[in-house]
């Protein structure tokens, strides 16, 4: 499984493997946001932890096609589905793959766009807590996602149209939490249900994704 | 003597063959009584005129658009344990039906909307929860779409429709926590002191029976069309091997 994880990792670092394209798309969604809703900052403020959270949320779905697509073309999907570990753990590395080259440079790239955006002081701890609790669920439900489209052509557009209505309360608990916390408000209700989120989508979807996969190599 | 007969694509189409005019008429009788009485036979509620008139489009259309979801979550999963056909066709049937049932509460909504409130669309968990049912029922079509092989796409849309019940539940409680909204609450129920008055509620009674006879009767129908579209599907797989 290390060796599986290890492997993923080195593919996505090396030069094609759309390490960086995440995190470039993260910074141009947050970039062109001024430039649409106009330079004030009070403005800016206000709508900084909504911007992030769906700037995050969409440059996790721009690689989340490459989860599957590489492997089950060059046929080591079908190596790892008789490979002596069980497909869920194969689905598992995968989202933690993903989440590693992904989830975690967002989460880390994030307090820098937010002074792009005027995120006022004090958010910045609420904005990494709730993108790292939250970026897990992004991954896993995305793979989920990719499992289901693994065998399609041009399967993209619609594993964008099946994830979204998915990422709905990820992202309205994650986008909640931190606009909370920024206003000084109590947020535990939604950090609480964001983590219960992650760890609920971690404990079950491997499960459908994995039954997926199999369908689709059948 | 059991449910399980039906399974069988032939025993289906024997009996929706009789069942099916049977319950499109019944359909078209409740339509009609509920919606000429409920239309020109009651009086304008003072406060909202005629506009209130729309409830007898717009409830039953939403009650079906969320017991169509109900109804392809229990085929689905029939289909997933006992692996009977007919059962992942009807999935299949229901789901355009209930796209469009989705599709009307949301229009009577905006146009009643619009008089009453101002406003043609709001962020209210009630309204919010329809457009994400909405796009759940989009992404199932368009994944039975996507995939070629039949079974395969039983399978996976299947598996859709298991995982996206519970995201759509989650959903519902998500947009609750995230908005309070201007829609009312529940005003039909039947162990609650205040409903809405019987003048309204006896013909939208009629209207409700009404869309689910339609439902039943469209999904028949579609399934029947599906068993008879796989089937010229095998001949012409016979005729290219012989």
């Amino acid at each position: 499984m290390i060796a599986l994880l290890i492997r993923d990792l080195r593919q996505a670092t090396r030069a094609g493997g759309g390490f960086g394209l995440a995190l470039a798309f993260f910074l141009i969604v947050t970039v062109l946001v001024p430039f649409g809703v106009g330079p004030e900052s009070a403005v800016l403020a206000r709508i900084a932890p909504g911007v992030l959270w769906v700037g995050a949320l969409l440059a996790c779905l721009l690689s989340l096609d490459r989860i599957f697509a590489l492997d089950f073309e060059d046929g080591s999907l079908d190596l790892l589905a008789t490979a002596p570990i069980p497909m869920e753990a194969v689905v598992v590395i995968k989202a933690l793959a993903h989440w590693l080259v992904t989830g975690v440079p967002l989460t880390l790239a994030a307090p820098a766009l937010g002074v792009l955006l005027n995120l006022p002081q004090g958010g910045y701890g609420w904005l990494v807590l709730t993108l790292a609790l939250g970026t897990p669920a992004l991954s896993m439900i995305g793979t989920f996602g990719a499992a289901l489209t693994v065998g399609l052509k041009r399967g993209g557009l619609l594993l964008s149209l099946l994830v979204l209505p998915l990422y709905v309360p990820t992202l309205i608990f994650g986008a909640e939490a931190l606009t909370r916390g920024l206003a000084g408000l109590s947020n535990a209700t939604p950090l609480l249900m964001l983590a219960g989120i992650t760890f609920g989508v971690i404990a079950i979807l491997p499960f459908a994704a994995a039954a997926a996969i199999r369908i689709n190599l059948r | 003597m059991s449910l399980w007969e039906y399974a069988n694509p032939k025993k289906f189409m024997q009996t929706s063959q009789v069942l099916l005019p049977y319950f499109a008429v019944l359909a078209a009788v409740c339509l009609v009584i509920g919606l000429v009485w409920g239309f020109f036979f009651t009086t304008d509620d003072y406060r909202q005129g005629a506009t209130v008139k729309i409830i007898y489009l717009h409830v039953p259309a939403a009650m079906m658009a969320i017991n169509a979801w109900v109804m392809m979550l229990i085929t689905s999963l029939v289909w997933l344990v006992r692996r009977h056909h007919v059962s992942a066709l009807a999935a299949k049937a229901a789901a355009p039906i209930g796209l469009v049932m989705t599709l009307i509460a949301l229009i009577t909504g905006a146009v009643w909307g619009q008089p009453m409130w101002g406003t043609w669309w709001v962020w209210d968990p009630r309204l919010t929860s329809f457009l994400i049912l909405f796009l759940f029922y989009l992404g199932y079509i368009a994944l039975w779409e996507a995939v070629e092989n039949p079974d395969t796409a039983a399978d996976l849309t299947s598996i859709l429709c298991l995982v996206g019940s519970v995201f759509a539940l989650l959903s519902r409680y998500a947009v609750n926590f995230w908005n309070q909204g201007l829609h009312q609450g529940a005003s039909l129920s039947l162990d609650e002191e205040t409903n809405v008055h019987n003048e309204y509620y006896l013909p939208l009674l009629f209207c409700i029976a009404g869309f689910v006879l339609l439902f039943v009767a469209l999904v028949l129908l579609r399934t029947r069309t599906e068993i008879r579209s796989r089937r010229i599907q095998a001949i012409m797989a016979r005729e290219r091997l012989g």
